[in-house]
């Protein structure tokens, strides 16, 4: 076929083409992304609406009490102990995944070989995948009696069990986003401190580290939100307790599992009890959007440092 | 330590019959060269010759490339430097690096200079600070930012960084300074401020220069090594590879023949 009647060719069908899906494709995809957005904005706006309707009838004074007793004949809405159960759940969990997380990805970006990083890091993620249900059950069933024999007092439901199984369970989204954190500073830099005599630890600690720092901190940060969210792990192994306590041998109910027992249980429609989930919901959600603004702040303001 | 060979050995690197391997294949073949004291040795050569590997195997960077097999001798003063009395942190601290590109870290000018006085425990604060003049006047930077110490490396521009990354190679005091390609990523200006820095480190440091650039060999080197293959081709007086060489080959390349 001669080179003329390839152009032929080409031209003909370039003028023929058809640009209907050029112009249909980007509305669909629009469309297609439109929906997560308006999913959110939907989300915010019932919360918003019945977190209304609760804080019309409960005044703020009683939201910051620690008296928590929403079945009773009179009840009351502190939210306190919420608060205090999500809180030292999460310290709980943040003190186990950050040192172990930091390790783990030191460990597998600065010394294990290539071949070893390979088998290492897919297991690790494993554990990202497990739902949290299970979880729960190792937390309850295998981690509490553990303890109970170092801690007699312990009690059946605690916030330590679940605490240290949410660390766990967060130690993978910590070293694999702070691994990647620490592999995208350049080989150059790294070389820059072992050509001035550091050794592989003092480069690590003195250069690499600094240099991700943002990375690191927003592993953490969204680590943070993730156990500020966790739901299974605390419901089935802090139990439900309402008493405002620093005890972490004690059972104590955190946001998300006040929610799961009023969802499941028997507060009806239209209750003050009822609008409460809404309003510990929107508290909630206020919380891990925090988490996330602060993350995206973290990574972005030292994004340019190198 | 062998001691005596020190006083015997007029050469600051001895390289007796090196040769490396990048898994299967052989980068250095056999290389047996000698660098004084206080001179400023050009390596020279086209792509892929081996030159920046050569200069890597000096103060064992070439390391951190796991596949990477040596064979030979490189004596350093006397002293095997992949022998076991030989710790490659202590080597490293006599024989400094700069590098193609600037890698200045992300802390400030100051920072930069120190980094490696204050890793080898130097604590003082006065004693840092005049390292750090000291080094940015050694590497002709001083003028251009001792008002902005405490700025980040980064908002320098890219020969000021390859400048401070020279002075920050200077404050650890070493006896040696490596150099591969360290003007590859310049512009013109700012190659001539570091080729003019070239003619005072010689006072004070013995300098390997790896460059791709001839022109630049001829200018600022004593000395001038012409790699080909792996293969150490000539080694001669600078005036002599340029004006005179022995081999055909080495003709062949500054004559521009290939390359």
């Amino acid at each position: 076929m001669g080179k003329n009647s390839i152009r032929e060719i080409i031209q003909n069908n370039i003028r023929n083409k058809n640009h209907f899906s050029d112009k249909v494709m980007p509305k669909v995809f629009f469309v297609m992304a439109s929906i997560s957005v308006i999913t959110t904005f939907g989300i915010v706006y019932t919360l918003i609406f019945d977190s209304i309707k609760f804080f019309s009838q409960v005044p703020i004074r009683e939201v910051f009490s620690t008296n928590l007793n929403p079945l009773s004949r009179d009840p009351s809405f502190g939210f306190l102990p919420l608060l205090n159960g999500t809180l030292l759940t999460t310290i709980i969990a943040m003190i186990v995944a950050v040192p172990v997380g930091m390790a783990a990805a030191i460990y597998l970006s600065q010394f294990a070989s290539a071949k070893l990083r390979k088998v290492l890091k897919p297991i690790l993620e494993v554990l990202a995948g497990i739902p949290t249900i299970v979880y729960g059950f190792f937390a309850y069933s295998f981690v509490t009696p553990l303890l109970m024999n170092l801690i007699p007092s312990l009690g059946a439901k605690n916030a330590l069990s679940p605490g240290i199984v949410m660390g766990i369970m967060i130690i993978p989204m910590v070293a694999s986003l702070s691994e990647d954190a620490m592999n995208a500073v350049p080989t150059i830099m790294k070389d820059g401190a072992l050509g001035l005599g550091s050794t592989k630890l003092e480069t690590t600690l003195k250069v690499i580290i600094p240099a991700s720092i943002s990375g690191i901190v927003a592993s953490i940060v969204l680590g943070i939100s993730r156990a500020i969210g966790e739901t299974m792990i605390v419901t089935i192994a802090s139990g439900s307790s309402k008493n405002f306590t620093f005890d972490i041998t004690q059972s104590m109910q955190t946001m998300t599992a006040y929610i799961v027992e009023f969802t499941s249980g028997d507060a009806g429609s239209g209750t003050v009890g009822y609008y409460s989930l809404y309003a510990v919901g929107l508290i909630l959600f206020v919380f891990t959007l925090g988490m996330n603004l602060i993350a995206q702040y973290i990574s972005r303001k030292y994004r340019e440092e190198y | 330590m062998r001691s005596t060979n020190e006083e015997q050995n007029k050469y600051v690197y001895d390289v007796r019959g090196l040769n490396l391997w990048y898994g299967d294949n052989q980068a250095l073949k056999d290389i047996t060269m000698g660098v004084e004291e206080n001179e400023i040795t050009a390596i020279i050569g086209p792509s892929g010759c081996g030159k920046s590997t050569f200069v890597k195997t000096l103060n064992r960077m070439i390391e951190s490339i796991p596949i990477v097999r040596t064979e030979g001798e490189i004596l350093y003063h006397g002293h095997d430097i992949f022998g076991s009395h030989m710790m490659v942190e202590e080597l490293r601290t006599r024989v400094g690096m700069v590098f193609q590109k600037p890698n200045p870290f992300p802390k400030s000018i100051f920072e930069n200079v120190v980094y490696g006085p204050k890793i080898h425990g130097v604590k003082d604060k006065k004693i840092l600070m005049e390292i750090a003049e000291q080094s940015l006047r050694g590497a002709a930077l001083w003028d251009e930012v001792k008002d902005r110490m405490s700025e980040n490396a980064y908002s320098l521009s890219g020969g000021q960084q390859q400048r401070l990354c020279i002075a920050r190679t200077m404050a650890v005091s070493p006896e040696v300074i490596l150099m591969d390609e360290p003007t590859s990523a310049l512009d013109p200006v700012a190659t001539m401020r570091i080729e003019e820095l070239m003619e005072d480190l010689k006072k004070e440091y013995t300098v390997i220069i790896v460059t791709h650039n001839m022109q630049q060999a001829a200018r600022i080197s004593d000395k001038t090594a012409f790699f080909l293959s792996g293969e150490l081709i000539e080694f001669d007086m600078t005036h002599k590879i340029f004006s005179n060489p022995q081999d055909k080959r080495t003709e062949d390349y500054i004559t521009g023949r290939f390359g």
